[in-house]
C-alpha cells in the first residue's frame, strides 16, 4: 500500500522489539467471536491513475460545463486561483487545530485576520473562527440568544432559507424553544404587523435573513426597533456574503449568523462551506466556536492563541455553549484569502457587477413573465412567476446546458409557479438572453407592468 | 542543548505583520472583466441600503498576498513536516490525489440544487461511499449529512431520542464514561438529556458491574468510545451491549478511534446500534487547521426510519435521487447534503486502499503505537498496563516529582522537531501524555521520536529548567494565555 512507509522487514523488526510473535498478538484483546476473518467487501485497491479516471467519469456525469441560475444559499462566484495555491500548502492543509500556539502561529494569525475582516464587513465587534455552515450558524445563534436573554421562544421569518428553518427546528426540538413563523408582506419583506404580534415578553429573539431567501433586502433598522422594544434580540442570517460589498450590513442586529461560501468557496454540491457568528463584544462569552486572540510571549513579542476556551466542550463538557469541536478552518482560510484579494475596493466592484447582471436579467424576464416583489431593493436574486410550470421551462433550458431557477412550490406552495433566479458576475448576458427567450416561448410577449427602471440595452 | 536534535535544524524564518499593516489605497489583487450588461445606478437601486464604505478591508497586491500567507504557513507545524502524534486526533497522511479529484469541475462546481438528472456523478459518489462505510462498520444504513464528529454525535442522539420516543418514552439520561471526549456530554445536553457519569475500573475500562447497577429504564443510551480514549479495546463489549439492550437502552459508539478497527472487527457485529465516523480521522481527509470534518452516522435497521432527510434512494428508472418523504425523520441537521467535498476525499482514500490496504493500515497503526509504548516504557509512567491498540497513554508521574508536567514535556518536544502529543486527556489520567503515531510513521521517524522523548526524560532529571522554559527554538516563546482570556483582543483595529 503506497501510503504506508514500512517494508516487511520493518514490520518484523517492530514486532520483535515489542516482543510479539505476530500482528495477531496485538489484536488479542478483541474477542475472537467478533473478529472479521474475511476481506471487507469494498472495491479492490486501485492505482492512482484509476482513481483519477473514476472520479473524472463521475465529474462528467455531474453537470460539468453547465451555466447556472441557481442561488438559494449556494452561489457561483469566481474563485481566484491563488486561493487553492495557498490552501494547498501542506502547512495549512495538514495541520491540526492550533492548540499548540508556538508552532501554529500561521493558522492563528490568519484566523485573527479572518475575524477582523468579518467584523469590518458585518459591522459587528467580534466574530468567531467559523461554524459548520450558515444553517447551523443560524441555529447556534438562536440558542445563544436564548442563553443571553433567559427567554425561550423564537420568532422566525418565513423568508429565511427553508432548509435553515428545518435545521433550526431540529436543533430546537428538544430544548423547549417554541417557534413562531412570521410571514412576508407584499413587498417580500418581513410582515411587520405579524412580527409585532409574534413578539411577546417570552421572545428571546427574532431571526430574519437579509438579503432574504428571495433576494430582497430587509428593512433591518425597523425590525430591530420592534424587537428591541420588547427586550428581545435580533439575529440576522446572511447567506449571500457578496451582498456585503454594496448593501449596508445589518448593524442593528445583535447577532449575525453568516454563510461565507460566496467568498471563494466552491459550490461543491453543498459543502464544505463556512458558517460564521459575529456579535457584540458584551455577548462574546455566550458565543459558540473557537476564537483566536492576540497576546504576547515571555519576551513581549506579539503572538496569537485560541482563547476563551472555558466556553467550549473540552473544558466545560455538558455546560459548554455548544458541542462544536471541529469547525471549517481551511474553508475559513479560503474566505480569508478571498476577502484579502478583493479587499476594500474590489468587493464593492464585484457586488456592483452582481447587481447589474441581476437588474438586467430581472428587466428582461419582466417582459415575458411576472417578476414578483419589485417594490423593495434586492441583491442578486429575484422571483419569476410563469404560467407554465418552472420544471417544464427548466427542462427546455437544460437542453441548452443551462440550469434554470429554483422552483419554489415545494417550499412555498402559495407561490405556485414561481421560481427563484440568481445572477452573479459569472452569469453571461448570452445565458440570460437564452433563458429569457425560452421562458418567452410559453409565456408570450410583453406583459403589462414590466419593470422599466433599468435602461434599455442597445447592443 | 546537551542532546543533538537529529530531527530538526533551526533556519531563517521570515517575519510578517498583519495584512492590514501592508495595505495602502490603490493597490489591488483583483481584476473584473468588462460588464456585458448596462451599468446600474446603485443609489437608485438600493437607496438608503447602499453601502458606501467597506471599513478597514485591506488593499494589497497579489504577490504580497502570496508572500503573506506563504510566510504565515511556514510558522505552522504539519503532518507533511513530520510525526504529529496527537492522541485521538489521528493525524495521518492526507493523500494528494484526494485533493486533485475533489477539484474536478463537475464536482467542485456542482450546485446542490441542480437537477438530479445531471447530478448522477455526485450521487454515485455518495452511494459508493455509503456502501463502503456500511460494510466497514457492519451497520445497515447511514447518513452523511453531519458536518463533523460532534455534529454526528448530535444526530446520533436525536436518533436515539426518536427511537425511544417511538417505543413510548424518550427516557431521561445518557450514560457517559469518565474517559469520554468532552463533545459527548456537551452533545447529550444539546439533545435535552441529562448526563450520568460512568466510572472506569482499574484497567481503564467500563466497570461492567457499575454499568449493570446504573442501567435502568430512564437511560436512553450509553455513549462508548471503543477502543476507548486510553487506546484500550473494551473486552467486555458484548456484556456491555447485553446490559444496555436488556433494559431497552441503545449502545452508541463514538467512532473517533475507528482507525484501530477497520478491516479487523466491525462494531455492528459486537452489538453497537449506532455510531459516528470521523472522515477527517480514519479516512484521511485533511484537518486543515481545525476543519472541515465530516461525521457520518451509521445505524442498525431499526433506526433507519429516523435518519435525517433527505435520504439517498434508487428510483424506479434505476437512477439515483433524494427521498424527502421521511415522516419519521429527526429532521435536517444541516442545509444541503453534508460536506460533500470530504466524501470525495474519503472515497478516494478507500479506493486507494482496497480491502487489503485498509486492513494493513489498521495493523500498522496498532503496530506503531505498541512500538512507541515499548520504546518509552520505563522513561515515562504507564498508568494502565492493559494492551494498547492505536494509541498509548502515559502519565507525567515520574517527571512531576521534578515539577515538570505533561505540557512542559510537550513544549520541549517542539524543540526536537515534533508536534506534541495530546496533553492532559483523558481526564482519568492525571498529567496524561496521549500518543497516537498512526500508520503513517516509518520506523526511522518513530525512533527519532522515542529518542527525543527519552532525552527529555533525562533533561527533566538533570536540568528541569530547560524543559520548563521550552520551547526555545520557535518564533514565539510560551504565550500568555491567561492575559489573552482576561482582556480579549479578538480583532485588529487601526491605531
Amino acid at each position: 500500500m503506497r501510503y504506508l512507509p514500512k517494508s516487511p522487514a520493518d514490520r518484523e523488526a517492530l514486532l520483535r522489539a515489542i516482543g510479539a510473535r505476530s500482528i495477531d498478538d496485538l489484536f488479542a484483546s478483541i474477542p475472537p467471536e467478533y473478529k472479521l476473518n474475511r476481506n471487507l467487501k469494498v472495491p479492490r485497491q486501485m492505482a492512482e491513475s484509476e482513481i483519477v479516471d473514476w472520479f473524472r467519469e463521475r465529474s462528467r456525469e455531474n453537470g460539468d460545463g453547465y451555466a447556472t441560475f441557481l442561488g438559494a444559499g449556494a452561489y457561483h462566484h469566481y474563485r481566484p486561483v491563488i486561493i487553492d495555491s495557498l490552501i494547498s500548502r501542506g502547512e495549512f492543509l495538514t495541520a491540526y487545530t492550533p492548540y499548540q500556539a508556538e508552532i501554529s502561529q500561521g493558522t492563528l494569525q490568519s484566523t485573527f485576520e479572518f475575524q477582523t475582516m468579518i467584523c469590518e464587513l458585518t459591522g459587528m465587534e467580534v466574530a468567531n473562527a467559523s461554524m459548520y455552515d450558515g444553517s447551523t450558524a443560524a441555529a447556534e445563534a438562536v440558542m445563544m440568544a436564548v442563553r443571553l436573554t433567559g427567554r425561550r421562544s423564537v420568532a422566525v421569518a418565513r423568508s429565511l432559507h427553508p432548509e435553515y428553518r428545518e435545521v433550526l427546528a431540529t436543533y430546537g426540538r428538544h430544548q423547549q424553544m417554541p417557534m413562531t413563523p412570521v410571514g412576508f408582506a407584499e413587498n417580500c419583506r418581513v410582515d411587520m404587523k405579524a412580527l409585532e404580534q409574534a413578539i411577546t415578553a417570552e421572545t428571546a429573539c427574532v431571526l430574519i435573513q437579509s438579503p432574504n431567501f428571495f433576494g430582497t433586502i430587509e428593512g433591518v433598522a425597523a425590525v430591530a426597533d420592534l424587537v428591541h422594544k420588547q427586550g428581545a434580540l435580533l439575529v440576522v442570517s446572511i447567506a449571500e456574503a457578496v451582498s456585503l460589498g454594496i448593501v449596508e450590513p445589518p448593524r442593528q442586529a445583535d447577532i449575525i449568523a453568516m454563510e461565507a461560501q460566496s467568498f471563494g468557496v466552491p459550490l461543491g454540491f453543498g459543502g464544505p462551506y463556512c458558517g460564521v457568528i459575529a456579535t457584540r463584544e458584551q455577548f462574546v462569552r455566550q458565543m459558540p466556536g473557537r476564537l483566536a486572540g492576540q497576546t504576547t510571549d515571555r519576551n513581549g513579542k506579539r503572538g496569537f492563541v485560541l482563547t476563551l476556551a472555558t466556553r467550549e466542550q473540552h473544558i466545560r463538557r455538558e455546560k459548554a455553549t455548544s458541542n462544536i469541536c471541529t469547525n471549517q478552518a481551511l474553508v475559513a482560510l479560503m474566505v480569508n484569502i478571498f476577502m484579502t484579494i478583493y479587499g476594500k475596493v474590489g468587493l464593492r466592484e464585484l457586488a456592483k457587477q452582481n447587481l447589474a447582471k441581476t437588474a438586467y436579467a430581472a428587466q428582461q424576464f419582466s417582459k415575458h413573465a411576472q417578476v414578483l416583489f419589485g417594490d423593495a431593493p434586492r441583491f442578486n436574486e429575484f422571483v419569476v412567476q410563469t404560467s407554465e410550470s418552472p420544471q417544464a421551462i427548466n427542462s427546455r433550458i437544460l437542453g441548452h446546458k443551462i440550469v434554470g431557477g429554483l422552483p419554489l412550490k415545494k417550499f412555498y406552495p402559495e407561490l405556485g409557479n414561481a421560481a427563484l433566479w440568481c445572477c452573479t458576475e459569472m452569469t453571461t448576458r448570452t445565458a440570460i438572453d437564452t433563458a429569457v427567450g425560452l421562458v418567452a416561448e410559453s409565456e408570450g410577449s410583453a406583459r403589462p407592468g414590466a419593470e422599466t427602471d433599468v435602461e434599455e440595452v442597445t447592443r | 542543548m546537551k542532546h543533538i536534535t537529529r530531527k530538526a535544524t533551526r533556519h531563517v524564518n521570515q517575519n510578517e505583520g498583519l495584512i492590514f499593516e501592508k495595505s495602502s489605497p490603490g493597490k489591488a489583487a483583483w481584476k473584473l472583466p468588462p460588464l456585458d450588461v448596462p451599468e446600474v445606478d446603485t443609489a437608485q437601486l438600493l437607496g438608503s441600503f447602499e453601502r458606501k464604505n467597506l471599513g478597514n478591508l485591506p488593499e494589497v497586491s497579489e504577490i504580497e498576498i502570496i508572500r503573506h500567507f506563504t510566510r504565515l504557513s511556514t510558522w505552522n507545524y504539519a503532518i507533511d513536516l513530520g510525526m504529529y502524534p496527537l492522541g485521538s486526533c489521528t493525524m495521518k497522511y492526507n493523500p494528494r490525489v484526494n485533493e486533485v479529484v475533489s477539484r474536478f469541475d463537475g464536482l467542485a462546481n456542482a450546485h446542490p440544487y441542480q437537477p438530479e438528472k445531471i447530478s448522477q456523478g455526485a450521487l454515485r459518489i455518495i452511494r459508493t461511499l455509503s456502501e463502503c462505510l456500511i460494510e466497514i462498520t457492519g451497520m445497515d444504513a447511514i447518513t452523511l449529512q453531519p458536518a463533523a464528529g460532534a455534529h454526528g454525535e448530535m444526530t446520533g442522539l436525536l436518533l436515539v431520542r426518536a427511537y425511544q420516543q417511538s417505543k413510548g418514552h424518550p427516557r431521561k439520561r445518557i450514560l457517559i464514561p469518565d474517559s469520554a471526549h468532552g463533545t459527548n456530554p456537551a452533545t447529550a445536553a444539546m439533545v435535552g438529556y441529562a448526563v450520568e457519569n460512568l466510572k472506569s475500573n482499574a484497567q481503564g475500562m467500563v466497570d461492567v458491574g457499575a454499568l449493570a447497577a446504573q442501567m435502568n429504564e430512564d437511560v436512553a443510551a450509553l455513549m462508548l468510545t471503543n477502543p476507548n480514549t486510553l487506546g484500550v479495546f473494551e473486552q467486555d463489549i458484548h456484556k456491555i451491549a447485553d446490559i444496555m439492550h436488556a433494559k431497552g437502552g441503545l449502545l452508541y459508539m463514538d467512532g473517533a478511534n475507528m482507525n484501530a478497527l477497520v478491516g479487523k472487527v466491525r462494531p455492528g457485529d459486537f452489538g453497537v446500534d449506532l455510531m459516528h465516523l470521523n472522515l477527517h480521522k480514519t479516512f484521511s481527509t485533511p484537518h486543515g487547521g481545525g476543519g472541515p470534518g465530516s461525521g457520518p452516522v451509521a445505524v442498525k435497521k431499526m433506526l433507519e426510519p429516523f435518519l435525517p432527510a433527505p435520504v439517498l434512494m434508487t428510483k424506479a428508472d434505476g437512477t439515483l435521487g433524494f427521498d424527502y418523504d421521511r415522516p419519521q425523520s429527526v429532521g435536517r441537521v444541516r442545509a444541503f447534503y453534508g460536506n460533500f467535498g470530504m466524501f470525495v476525499r474519503a472515497l478516494a482514500y478507500t479506493l486507494a486502499n482496497g480491502p487489503e490496504g485498509l486492513r494493513q493500515t489498521t495493523e500498522d497503526a496498532v503496530l506503531n503505537a505498541n512500538y512507541i509504548r515499548k520504546g518509552l516504557e520505563g522513561a515515562y509512567d504507564l498508568p494502565y498496563s492493559t494492551p494498547s491498540m492505536h494509541e498509548v497513554v502515559f502519565s507525567d508521574k515520574i517527571q512531576a516529582k521534578k515539577g515538570v508536567r505533561t505540557m512542559d514535556i510537550a513544549k520541549r518536544l517542539i524543540d526536537y522537531g515534533f508536534h506534541p502529543y495530546t496533553t492532559a486527556f483523558p481526564l482519568i489520567v492525571s498529567g496524561a501524555l496521549m500518543i497516537e503515531p498512526t500508520e503513517s510513521e516509518s520506523k526511522e521517524e518513530m525512533d527519532l521520536f522515542i529518542e527525543a522523548m527519552r532525552f527529555i526524560a533525562e533533561e527533566v532529571e538533570e536540568d528541569p529548567q530547560m524543559v520548563l522554559s521550552a520551547p526555545h527554538s520557535t518564533r514565539v516563546s510560551r504565550l500568555d494565555e491567561v492575559a489573552a482570556a482576561r482582556k480579549p483582543v479578538l480583532r485588529w483595529k487601526p491605531s
